[in-house]
């Protein structure tokens, strides 16, 4: 099979590279450019733990064809933090120990900062609603909740 | 397997058309996907129709609307004109899967989908909406509830692509709704449902109704007997009451994992009986 060349833009930087027309995005990220923050939970679109931002939109990478990042911008969790600096969602996410196992955050640190980008003072509700496409098996979501909540108070003050 | 993304529909029925083995469109993917994952099909060519002008635009015309067959259903959400006009389309199209899956869904692939539980389709079949459709023969608009034609199938015929789903410009005082039974608050796919759309006089008689089920044959049902109970009436009590009767009556379900044939029948009554109460309201019946 000959490869499909793609341009695109990840976290910001120009990236190229090669892949097979079946591979999902999910499986580049990982496999082919090393960024494991996005996890395989189901591979099928119902757990969330794949989540980027494609061209401002919460999508889950594994229902999403390498090739089709062509001229696109893909936002992962490795692009939240600004070096040592975590994203105020990250801080939170740890200050309120909104996780356990760990595979389910990068999922829901994306999704949150989709949400908060779209709606930056959410309800309780808005907030559940809005993270019902990511499980987590661990934490129970009140923690998660509570960490995006304050990291919404957060981000208004600043 | 090759992947190919071309810039006008032509090119892309020709691919399809031309393909020697198995071909798939892709749009949202979110049924494609999940289909090549498990196995079920394995294309030798995947036709991305996401780059095709126009397809991923809602345009307003005189007669109404026509929506691009790549439009996510994020984007349709976010329609404010769409949403004016035809709220039950839309708080259909809303509920297919979670937001990441919202961000690549579309209606047309929701239609082409064929399940018989989508969710979109009740919703555009009582909004008598209709699907363009591009094939090697040329352009032909047809009713969305001749689409599918069984669980999986449709009657799209090699190299056709259905390009934009069509929908009325509104008559005054008119309302749809759409609501479906899930055991779930969210993420989860409809055990039954109820798609109606009504236009009303100034008396708030009902001049002009359709009502559509779903998840309750292996296609999407048209109950033509239902409308015929609700038109040249209020929406008083007996109507309603016949409604449920009629929607009752009409379903041919199956028994499975997520719902009874007693109970997806019972049910199917009440959320018609309750969406078309919606649906006059928001036609500003009282």
């Amino acid at each position: 099979m000959a490869g499909v060349a793609v341009s695109t833009t990840i976290n910001g930087d120009s990236v190229e590279y090669l892949c097979q027309p079946d591979e999902t995005l999910l499986d580049v990220l990982r496999d082919r450019l090393g960024l494991t923050g996005a996890k395989e939970g189901c591979g099928t679109g119902d757990c969330g733990a794949c989540s980027i931002i494609l061209d401002d939109r919460l999508v889950c990478s594994c229902l999403v064809l390498g090739a089709e990042a062509e001229g696109r911008r893909v936002e992962t969790v490795e692009g939240m933090a600004h070096g040592e600096k975590l994203h105020p969602l990250q801080q939170k996410f740890l200050e309120h120990a909104a996780l356990q196992c760990g595979i389910c955050t990068p999922g829901f640190l994306i999704a949150a900062k989709d949400l908060l980008a779209k709606n930056p003072d959410p309800t309780e509700e808005e907030i559940r609603f809005g993270l019902a496409g990511n499980l987590c098996r661990c934490t129970g979501y009140d923690k998660i909740v509570r960490a995006v909540q304050d990291a919404a108070n957060v981000m208004k003050g600043a | 397997m090759r992947y190919i993304r071309p810039l006008s529909i032509e090119d892309a029925v020709g691919q399809l058309a031309g393909a020697a083995g198995p071909a798939a469109i892709l749009a949202g993917g979110s049924d494609l996907l999940v289909r090549m994952k498990g196995g079920f099909i394995e294309p030798d060519l995947i036709v991305d129709i996401k780059a095709i002008e126009g397809l991923s635009e809602i345009r307003e015309t005189a007669e109404g609307f026509s929506i691009g067959a790549a439009v996510s259903c994020a984007v349709l959400g976010e329609s404010a004109a769409l949403k004016k006009a035809w709220p039950g389309v839309v708080e259909a199209a809303k509920l297919i899967g979670s937001k990441q899956v919202q961000g690549r869904c579309t209606i047309v692939g929701n239609l082409c989908n064929a399940s018989p539980a989508a969710d979109s389709v009740p919703a555009l079949v009582a909004a008598g909406a209709k699907a363009v459709v591009v094939g090697p023969s040329g352009k032909r608009t047809i009713a969305v509830e001749a689409v599918p034609t069984g669980p999986g199938r449709t009657s799209l015929t090699k190299g056709e692509i259905i390009e934009a789903i069509l929908l009325d410009k509104r008559a005054p005082r008119s309302g749809d709704a759409y609501l479906r039974f899930i055991p779930r608050t969210e993420m989860d796919i409809a055990v039954v449902s109820a798609g109606v759309n009504l236009t009303i006089d100034e008396q708030g008689v009902v001049k002009a109704a359709r009502i559509a089920l779903g998840a309750a044959a292996p296609t999407v049902l048209l109950v033509e007997e239902a409308a015929e109970a609700l038109i040249g009436r209020k929406l008083d009590e007996a109507a309603l009451e016949r409604l449920a009767k009629v929607c009752s009556g009409a379903c041919r379900p199956i028994d499975d994992k997520r719902g009874t044939i007693e109970f997806r029948r019972k049910v199917a009554g009440v959320l018609a009986r309750r969406a078309a109460t919606t649906a006059y309201k928001r036609a500003g019946g009282k």
